[in-house]
């Protein structure tokens, strides 16, 4: 089959769910909002009577907002940095993957930039921040590098959605409505498919897949620094920047891989989203859980063998007192069953990496609280230690954040192509200009498994 | 003498207030205390417990700036058990600042001795030099003030809570409810110095009482505590006083052992501690007496009226005793 008869295949099958709308697409839409407005309102609550709606007190100041936030960062990271590494070394299994991968970089990373303002005590004065931001605080370090990767990351996404912006514009026809045939005759910016067109298009994703890179590890460094910067037990640490930019690409990692199965099922990409895919982020799943379990050993022998007096209290309330359950779920559940289910060969099948992928997620925001929850509630003077339960608002709060990551990705893959056509076509038209011959498949390009090049 | 003008008049708000007599009287006496001894910035009353500082805060000698630090004597401090009273020097913070219910900006806590036995532990905030605080605010509304005190403009103050996350001592607290404001709140002029009325959503913690000292008094819980234990003081001229007795700062430290917490740390507080389960009081280390729950200043039924009042009686002793 010649690489043009592909391109119509995937044509048709990448299109159809942009005109043809299920029941069940408006079921998942409708509770994914249901779930939205249910945050505002709780959060509408919070602006009403104040933070005192939350479980948090004056010894665990932050809870489920801030870990949350560090989960979402966390999500966002993987994604478009992974994109950005792949396109650079020219991975050619890459192709299906990026165009959700950087969707999911865009989508955490908004619900990642609410997250802070929703934790503040005092939301009428956020424009405080523009007016007498200090470059000192670790704070504003976030609020200027977080905008910035998000900022990055649409830009990156936009760069190469505009020439399948170009082909909705030209394929779609009487299909779609006025409102979207202007969309995306405004997103294409006239994308002709042009050599020079192309040239130009190259080169400024060149550019951005080069400097996403750096912004993507700024980002979660920045995060980590928010704790790393005090002198709390289990935060006053120098590994936090490199070991939060490795936990948040385990954790992105895994959300790719929970994407990818989801879409793989809803959309019918089996052709596309093959196997081979699952297993190459498994491989990458594996290594960066074992940096991360190595980093979190590193982590509590170098404070756990000396047993500094307030270290010490920390880890016997971490390892064996009141967060012992969730440390170990955490960490057997969250890190050690996900990186061996994943390394081991028989375990490589697509259900149990769709498993292993969510239960490492799970894993991880459950690390996320255990981080800014435990050293919080260590007492700094000699009184009780801290107490924390979230509240019904956090909790409303917490769940439309995740609600509103799955709403972004739903809602985009109704309008866009959730693998990107050009990126694909480009690889085809790469791999036939290197052998003329087109049967059979060639080499370094995807195809069905089975039944090779049908 | 009399040309001498009331130094530190041009600090903050009190710019274009009118000056009062205890001003002028507070110039004078620094002059004349300055003439006579050379080392008297303080005119110390020995029955009120209120020492009304000379100087009416600012600048002291030759334009050098005051720089106000806290002593702790434990060996004074009983956590008031022998007198069968809550802390009064917590119960003179609430009504001095209506600090909001739930929160203690000086706090009294046992804490365990070497030998395993309980002494008393009054902590305000330490007014660290390199304080963790001010240095991670994301809109400076945290700062210490020209006289080394840190300070928090609840203008300002977005709520983020980093400052409360990194302050090693847990001094700092969050207005988490609409905190209540005493009757005719409304009126009173905010200040970062006197931050009254209390605003939601914003962090609040001690600060060593600026506006008290602005006027020449001590801290509230200073001059609130029956056994004299704080002395507040001046390291620019290295003096201090508890209300009773006039020391040098230097030598009070170094002659009792006195410590900073957690120094190593490097935050530098402006607050020592001489260690003592206050035995000058007869308090020995076997007494298991806990100190009593301090009333909030509802409970003590403290209006801003009374304040006033209380100010007025205790500023005209101090001005009668000269």
């Amino acid at each position: 089959m010649s690489h043009e008869a592909e391109l119509q295949k995937l044509e048709a099958r990448v299109l159809a769910p942009l005109t043809n709308t299920s029941r069940a697409w408006w079921a998942w839409a409708v509770v994914l909002l249901a779930l939205v407005v249910a945050g505002t309102a709780a959060y509408a609550v919070q602006l009403k009577d104040g933070l005192a709606v939350t479980g948090m007190g004056d010894t665990v100041i932050w809870g489920v907002y801030i870990s949350n936030f560090v989960f979402f960062s966390g999500v966002g990271m993987a994604g478009t940095f992974i994109s950005g590494i792949l396109r650079m070394t020219g991975a050619e299994w890459r192709r299906p993957l990026t165009r959700f991968s950087e969707l999911t970089t865009v989508a955490a990373l908004a619900m990642c930039a609410i997250m802070p303002a929703v934790d503040m005590g005092r939301p009428d004065r956020l424009w405080h921040l523009l007016l007498y931001g200090r470059l000192e605080s670790p704070l504003v370090w976030d609020i200027l590098v977080i905008p910035t990767y998000l900022t990055a990351s649409i830009i990156y996404l936009y760069l190469f959605l505009i020439p399948d912006a170009a082909l909705l514009r030209d394929r779609l026809g009487e299909n779609a409505s006025r409102g979207r045939r202007r969309l995306y005759t405004a997103l294409s910016m006239g994308w002709q498919g042009l050599p020079e067109q192309r040239k130009r298009l190259t080169r400024a994703g060149n550019l951005m897949m080069v400097l996403i890179i750096p912004i993507a590890v700024a980002t979660h460094s920045v995060v980590s620094w928010i704790f790393a910067l005090t002198y709390r037990a289990g935060w006053d640490s120098t590994i936090f920047a490199p070991y939060f930019v490795v936990g948040a690409l385990y954790s992105g990692t895994a959300m790719l891989i929970t994407m990818m199965y989801i879409f793989r099922r809803a959309y019918h990409l089996e052709e596309y989203l093959t196997i081979k895919h699952f297993k190459y982020l498994a491989t990458l799943l594996v290594i960066f859980g074992v940096v991360y379990m190595y980093f979190t050993f590193a982590e509590y022998l170098t404070v756990g063998y000396k047993l500094e007096s307030s270290d010490s209290a920390l880890l016997t309330e971490l390892f064996f007192g009141r967060y012992a359950a969730l440390v170990w779920i955490g960490f057997v559940g969250g890190q050690i069953l996900p990186t061996v289910i994943a390394a081991i060969p028989k375990t490589r099948t697509m259900e149990i990496l769709f498993v292993v992928s969510v239960l490492a997620n799970i894993g991880m925001w459950i690390k996320r609280f255990v981080i800014v929850v435990p050293s919080l509630s260590d007492p700094l003077m000699p009184y009780a230690w801290g107490t924390y339960t979230p509240s019904v608002v956090e909790i409303l709060i917490a769940v439309g954040s995740m609600a509103g990551f799955a709403l972004i990705i739903t809602v985009f893959a109704k309008f866009f192509p959730i693998i990107s056509i050009e990126e694909m076509a480009e690889g085809w038209e790469a791999a036939a200009a290197r052998e003329p011959e087109p049967q059979p498949a060639p080499s370094g390009v995807l195809v069905p498994q089975p039944g090779g090049g049908k | 003498m009399s040309q001498i003008p009331p130094e530190g008049t041009t600090t903050a708000k009190e710019g274009s207030a009118p000056l009062s007599r205890r001003h002028l009287l507070g110039g004078l006496g620094a002059a004349a205390a300055l003439a006579v001894s050379g080392m008297g910035m303080f005119t110390a009353t020995q029955s009120s417990g209120e020492a009304p500082l000379a100087s009416a805060a600012g600048t002291g000698k030759a334009g050098t700036k005051r720089q106000w630090a806290m002593v702790i004597d434990l060996k004074k401090c009983e956590g008031c058990v022998t007198n069968g009273k809550a802390p009064q020097c917590v119960e003179a913070c609430n009504a001095e600042h209506f600090v909001p219910p739930g929160q203690q900006w000086i706090q009294v806590f046992e804490v365990e001795d070497g030998g395993g036995h309980k002494t008393f532990f009054p902590r305000i905030c330490m007014q660290c030099e390199n304080a963790p605080c001010t240095k991670v605010c994301p809109v400076g509304a945290t700062y210490h003030n020209d006289e080394g005190i840190v300070l928090i403009n609840q203008d300002k103050c977005i709520g983020c809570r980093m400052c409360m996350a990194a302050c090693p001592y847990g001094v700092r607290r969050f207005n988490w409810d609409k905190p209540p404001n005493p009757p005719g709140a409304a009126l009173a002029s905010y200040s970062p110095e006197y931050p009254v009325p209390h605003r939601q959503g914003t962090v609040e913690k001690c600060m060593l009482c600026a506006h008290r000292a602005k006027d020449g008094k001590l801290p509230a819980c200073a001059s609130g505590c029956p056994m004299f234990a704080f002395y507040f003081g001046d390291l620019t001229e290295d003096l201090a006083t508890n209300g009773k007795e006039v020391v040098q700062l230097s030598r009070l430290i170094s002659e009792n052992n006195g410590y900073r917490m957690k120094e190593e740390l490097g935050t530098r507080p402006r607050v020592w501690y001489l260690p003592g389960h206050g035995q000058e009081y007869g308090r020995g280390i076997d007494d298991i007496r806990a100190p009593q729950t301090p009333r909030s200043w509802q409970e003590q039924g403290t209006t801003l009226d009374s304040v006033h009042q209380m100010d007025a009686k205790a500023s005209a002793g101090g001005e009668a005793k000269k």
